[in-house]
């Protein structure tokens, strides 16, 4: 049986992927997959704790992120294709109406 | 709790708010017709009111007065002090509220006509009705806060009228004169409330008079003694005794109307009505009692003095009535106040009459106010010239004129009561009851006697053209539509008024002086003293107010020569018309010397003016009263306020951090502000960052477990 360990050091390593990626990338569609890694590597922990202790309540939890994240993906496609059709570019350093 | 009837007598001070709402909201678009509608109809509803409540005062038992009515509680704090809005109405009270009403609405009607010709007609009748409502609500009250409010109510309406021409930089001066002065005094009125709700817990007069009256007379000084002069200091604000009456002669720079119904008949003699509806407290403590009548007498020598060298129609006439207000006060001094009020009464029609005779002259000579421009106006205005010859007779006291029973019934109370009165009241009084003559016809020889005076343009003819204040450097600002035309002090250019014809006055204005004078003439009559053959019968109608309360007071054993009656009663009558002789005397010696120096050799007065320069030069800058107060008083507070307060503390301190703050602030959200680049990677940064705080705080609180 593959230890626990290993399961918890791959969702770490999925997770700073997906932190470094979020931070380097200036693409927002590949800012995007970088959160569903992060998220991704949650749901990972989450699984292998669930069925080390044998509860349910972690797989559970898996489906509710899965599902907001899918709400996310719909939301978050769509404020990107509006973003592309007023600006012209998917680069976010670029998206800085905010900017002092 | 009263069984007797309901009178409703929040309707008399009501009447003429209601008139002032009225016109200040909607006067502006009104015509001037319906604005003078307006004015009229409120007061004169509130005097037919008033009217019928005194008919049925007199159907009201004595036992059930005072007839006080309580409308509803107006502050209360727990189970210890409650102060009720009612209306307090005894002999007293009624008396003032038919001078109030009554004089108050002849005025009204005056002004109709006085101020037809002016700007700002609906604002000024806005204000006189307002005055009204205060001056009633002062004279009606049931309780000394209650009065309160009516006082600082009429001393704001006289504030606001006084700078009627608030265009005029004197007039705008001589408001916030009056204004600031009555607070000096006015503040001590409150000290003397805050004595009285540490002592009593309450402010109701029925309340405080009974908790008095069983006090003993305070031999020395307590805190009765206190109160009392606390409250006479506030009454000598109002009233324009020494050492707060400088504002009243500043206050003419109000329409002359306003003059005669504020700083004559009405608004000044509030403090006369305080003193007398205190005589419980005030005869408890005999030292305040006699300060009273110290300050009444000097008071009353000290503004006729003045008077005397005057120029200004206007303001020998104010000198004048804070001259009579000294009497009213000596003669509260004395505890004769019935006496007071009755001159009270008195000189509410006279003194009104004589304003507004000065009034309709400056009228007639198109705003003309100064007394050596006048001259010869008797046959051109008859009309004035008959009432105002009628109200001058009856100041200086000629019987059987008003004044004169008025004024001997205070000088004879003087003299002869035994625990307060002294010969040297009665002195002062007889002194100045002369000079009163003689200024007075002064004033009326003068104006309509001898030959027309033109101005002549020649600045400065008298010793010093500074008759005001060191603040009146700028006269005239504007002339706009609303400011009156006229120039005060030395012979200034620009008398435009004099090419005009004399004209007399119209109806409307004629009517009131018409009815004044013949108020004048026969008021006195309802208090023919006994030795003249009446019955007094004043003093017996206010008796209940004031013997009821003094009695036990006076029968302490600390005044045991107490018997009013001597034992010759044939002899006191005898010097009592001895004395009454006296004043006439000295009154026909006034009329005569002003004949002579007025009618007869016009330039005498020039001359011994000239021989007696030191004297004539301090009165004529009337003792120099106003500078020292500047002097000592005005600029170092002025000057004071300027470097400690402004400079130091305003600027100094609490700018400093206000400005402080803002700056600090400012520097850093200038270091914070760089976190919010606007950049979308720069905040996932920060959010990283502050995850991998918390991880990092998570993992190192696991490592010390």
């Amino acid at each position: 049986m593959i230890p626990l360990s290993w399961y918890v050091i791959l969702g770490a390593i999925l997770f700073a992927i997906g932190v470094a990626s979020f931070l380097i990338k200036r693409n927002i569609i590949t800012i995007f997959m970088s959160i569903e890694l992060m998220l991704n590597a949650v749901n990972l922990t989450f699984i292998a704790f669930a069925s080390r202790w044998h509860q349910v309540s972690g797989q559970v939890f898996v489906f509710f992120v899965m599902v907001v994240a899918a709400a996310e993906a719909a939301v978050g496609l769509a404020i990107v294709l509006a973003v592309f059709r007023t600006r012209e570019t998917l680069n976010v350093d670029q998206v800085n109406l905010l900017k002092l | 709790m009263t069984p007797s009837p309901n009178l409703n007598l929040w309707l008399i001070p009501i009447l003429p708010l209601i008139g002032s709402a009225i016109n200040g909201i909607f006067g502006k678009r009104f015509p001037r017709s319906l604005v003078a509608a307006v004015a009229l109809i409120f007061p004169g509803a509130a005097l037919g009111w008033a009217i019928w409540v005194v008919t049925q005062f007199s159907s009201i038992p004595q036992a059930q007065l005072p007839h006080i009515e309580r409308l509803f509680p107006w502050i209360e704090i727990g189970q210890t002090f409650r102060v009720d809005y009612g209306f307090y109405l005894d002999q007293l009270s009624v008396t003032m509220l038919l001078i109030v009403t009554g004089v108050g609405f002849l005025i009204h009607i005056y002004s109709v006509g006085y101020m037809a010709e002016e700007g700002g007609y609906y604002r000024f009748f806005s204000y006189l009705n307002l005055f009204m409502f205060f001056m009633l609500t002062l004279v009606l009250a049931n309780s000394y806060l209650l009065m309160f409010v009516g006082w600082e109510g009429v001393g704001l309406a006289s504030y606001l009228l006084i700078g009627f021409f608030f265009l005029k930089d004197s007039a705008a001066q001589a408001g916030k004169k009056a204004f600031i002065t009555n607070r000096v005094g006015d503040f001590a009125f409150l000290l003397g409330m805050f004595l009285l709700i540490q002592h009593f817990g309450t402010l109701d007069y029925d309340k405080v008079f009974k908790a008095i009256s069983p006090l003993p007379v305070e031999a020395g000084v307590g805190f009765l003694t206190a109160t009392a002069l606390l409250m006479m200091f506030g009454a000598a604000g109002k009233s324009a005794q020494i050492p707060l009456y400088v504002w009243l002669p500043d206050a003419m720079e109000g329409p002359t109307p306003v003059s005669a119904l504020i700083h004559a008949a009405t608004m000044v003699t509030a403090g006369i009505y305080m003193i007398a509806r205190s005589n419980v407290l005030f005869l408890h403590a005999p030292i305040a009692l006699r300060v009273v009548a110290i300050i009444g007498a000097l008071t009353t020598i000290f503004a006729a003095s003045i008077g005397i060298v005057q120029t200004d129609i206007k303001r020998v006439l104010a000198y004048s009535t804070v001259s009579q207000l000294g009497y009213m006060f000596m003669a509260c001094g004395v505890a004769a106040f019935s006496a007071g009020i009755f001159h009270l009464m008195t000189h509410a029609f006279f003194k009104a009459l004589l304003f507004l005779a000065a009034g309709s002259v400056i009228h007639a000579l198109s705003g003309e106010q100064d007394m050596r421009y006048m001259g010869g106006l008797r046959k051109l205005i008859p009309w004035t010239f008959w009432t105002m010859t009628i109200a001058t007779f009856a100041i200086a006291g000629f019987p059987p004129l008003s004044g004169f029973f008025s004024k001997d019934e205070i000088l004879w109370k003087a003299f002869s009561d035994k625990t307060h009165g002294s010969w040297i009241f009665w002195l002062i009084g007889w002194i100045t009851a002369g000079m009163t003559s003689f200024y007075m016809f002064r004033l009326w020889f003068m104006t309509f006697f001898g030959e027309r005076r033109q101005p002549v343009h020649n600045e400065h003819q008298e010793p010093t053209g500074a008759v005001h204040a060191p603040t009146s450097a700028p006269a005239d600002i504007g002339h706009h539509s609303g400011v009156q035309t006229a120039t005060h002090g030395g012979g200034h250019g620009g008398h435009n008024g004099h090419g005009g014809h004399v004209h007399e006055s119209p109806w409307i204005m004629l009517g009131p002086l018409v009815v004044l004078a013949i108020g004048s003439f026969v008021m006195g009559w309802v208090g023919i003293p006994e030795s003249l053959g009446g019955h007094n019968k004043f003093d017996q109608f206010l008796t209940p107010v004031f013997h009821t309360s003094s009695e036990p007071a006076r029968a302490a054993e600390n005044f045991p020569n107490e018997p009013q009656q001597s034992e010759n009663p044939e002899s006191e009558k005898a010097l009592e018309l001895g004395l009454a002789g006296a004043s006439v005397g000295v009154a026909v010696l006034g009329l005569l010397l002003a004949w002579f120096f007025y009618y007869r050799r016009p330039e005498l007065p020039d001359r011994i003016a000239t021989s007696l320069r030191g004297a004539y030069r301090t009165l004529w800058n009337k003792y120099w009263v106003d500078e020292a107060y500047y002097a000592t008083l005005i600029n170092p507070i002025v000057n004071g306020s300027r470097s400690v307060l402004w400079r130091g503390i305003d600027v100094g301190v609490i700018d400093a951090i206000v400005n402080g703050a803002g700056t600090t602030s400012k520097g850093l959200s200038g270091i914070t502000r760089r976190m919010q680049s606007g950049s979308i990677r720069s905040y996932a940064g920060w959010v990283a960052l502050g995850a991998a705080c918390v991880v990092g705080f998570m993992i190192w609180m696991g490592l010390r477990a």
